[in-house]
């Protein structure tokens, strides 16, 4: 029951969301400034984390793959697909729902508590709108170019960890790469990421936009949209790889 | 002119304010006064539609505000301007952005008219070289006047203040209410004061409604308070030493 009460309330603020801003130039000003919060402040954890997975990837599979049986370039194949198909999307998109979406949720909670969202409303602004649209459309492009920018540098990662430990060349890695590679997989990566952007920064507004009390609910809210974004990419994870890899 | 009629408000089992009318005349400072927690507040933001009253009337220049669809209730809120008792500036915003975002947002005008009649704005409550400053970096005082100052840039036909000059010393008090009184009278604004400052309300108010537990005991004018015969009005008087 609460589900449905929650989903609800989600649309109608995303339908609130979705309107026409006072000002398209204000407008423009908050997306280039949330764009860079989003996008720039995560460069750094998303370049460490996917440099490492993919690393972490190679010496898995090669591990894995000992037996001496499969060509050895097969482990740049897996690499690439395991983290093209999921690892690059849905962990840069899980450490973002940590970062960005308690971020965007605490930032909206301390302007509700404080009665800044009241002022807004006040003065004739729709107060959701101003304070949730900006995120929403600067993380929908700035998460994707974080995934983008991830999957290479997951590559890279694997390719050195590979060399460093002696499981795979780099000239076998980089064959394993191009082998049957197929622009698809690119394609359902860049489905996975504009969906979770966008559900780690609507779930976070919602969470943020709904918070009532004070500073306890402020933090208690930022946990709830860290938890109810990572829930829902989860999910969303699964029915995209069902609907695209085995249709 | 503001005017509401029979306003219940509960918030689950507490009711919170019981069948309150009143009306607000332009031009003239109304005050709300009453003890801590009876309710002032509420009212206030009852009448401006940030809660929704159970029953009850309230109408802006007989326009009936309740009624009104979500488009109709904004335009009447351009015409409204409100400082709220935790002054609620924007803390992304430096004091200067703070004054200029209702101008920015609702007008056409070019930068160097906003940030001149943002100028003159904070010149009126006594503030100036804080421009660049953000609220977390000014004094409580200073931000319920930068508070007034974004409540008064678009002109306002109506001004709501809660509590305008709590936490500011004497002097300061008395140039906020002194501000508060000129742009009431020169420009005919309806001018709603909460506030259980006695001292602001002897300078500047025109009409008083004394609100207890939710409930309004009395109303008139300044004169009329020594003779209202409402004995908890007099003992909240009384207790303010007057
Ligand atoms: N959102 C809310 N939920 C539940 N109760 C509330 C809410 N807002 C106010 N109240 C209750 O309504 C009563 C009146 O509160 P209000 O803020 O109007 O008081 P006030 O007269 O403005 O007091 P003060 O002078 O201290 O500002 C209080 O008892 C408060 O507990
Ligand atoms: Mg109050």
């Amino acid at each position: 029951m609460r589900f449905f009460q929650h989903f609800g309330g989600y649309l109608l603020f995303l339908s609130t969301v979705f309107s026409k801003p006072e000002k398209w130039k204000i407008l423009w000003k908050q997306i280039i400034i949330e764009a860079n919060n989003i996008g720039v402040g995560s460069f750094n954890i998303i370049s460490l984390i996917s440099g490492f997975t993919g690393a972490v990837s190679t010496i898995q599979i090669g591990y894995q793959l000992v037996s001496g049986l499969v060509p050895e370039y097969l482990i740049g194949r897996i690499v690439r697909d395991s983290n093209i198909l999921e690892f690059s999307p849905t962990i840069t998109c899980l450490v973002l729902a940590g970062k960005v979406g308690s971020n965007i949720s605490s930032e909206i909670g301390t302007m509700k508590v404080t009665e800044q969202v009241d002022a807004l409303e006040i003065m004739g602004v729709n107060s959701s709108s101003y304070v949730a649209l900006a995120k929403i459309i600067a993380g929908f492009f700035t998460i994707p170019a974080l995934v983008v920018y991830a999957m290479m540098l997951s590559l890279v990662g694997g390719a050195i960890s590979g060399h460093l430990s002696g499981i795979i060349s780099v000239e076998y890695f980089v064959k394993g790469l191009r082998s049957d590679f197929e622009a698809y997989s690119v394609i359902f990566c860049m489905v996975k990421a504009f969906t979770f952007a966008f559900l780690i920064t609507s779930v976070s507004s919602y969470q943020g936009y709904r918070t009532e009390g004070g500073a306890l609910e402020v933090g208690e809210s930022s946990t709830k949209a860290v938890v109810y974004s990572c829930m829902a990419i989860i999910f969303f994870d699964y029915i995209i790889s069902q609907l695209m890899l085995f249709r | 002119m503001i005017e509401v009629k029979n306003i219940n408000k509960t918030f689950g089992e507490k009711h919170v304010l019981k069948n309150i009318s009143a009306s607000f005349e332009n031009g003239k400072c109304n005050f709300i006064i009453g003890a801590s927690g009876g309710g002032k507040s509420v009212l206030m933001k009852c009448m401006v539609g940030l809660l929704t009253p159970e029953t009850g009337e309230i109408t802006f220049d007989k326009r009936d505000f309740v009624s009104m669809d979500y488009y109709q209730k904004k335009d009447v809120r351009k015409e409204i301007g409100m400082l709220f008792q935790g002054t609620a500036l924007f803390d992304s915003l430096n004091v200067e952005d703070n004054v200029a975002f209702p101008l920015r947002m609702f007008t056409n005008w070019s930068e160097e008219e906003i940030i001149e009649r943002v100028n003159f704005c904070l010149s009126r409550v006594n503030l100036s070289n804080v421009n660049k400053l953000f609220p977390s970096n000014i004094s409580g005082g200073q931000k319920k006047r930068v508070g007034i100052a974004r409540a008064i840039a678009l002109q306002p036909k109506y001004l709501f203040c809660d509590e305008p000059n709590s936490g500011l010393d004497p002097l300061t008090s008395r140039v906020i209410d002194y501000l508060i009184k000129e742009i009431t009278e020169e420009y005919d604004i309806c001018t709603i004061i909460n506030t259980h400052d006695m001292k602001s309300l002897f300078e500047i108010g025109d009409n008083i409604a004394f609100i207890y537990q939710g409930q309004k005991w009395w109303e008139g004018n300044k004169e009329g308070i020594r003779d209202s015969g409402n004995e908890e009005f007099l003992s909240f008087m009384i207790a303010s030493e007057f």
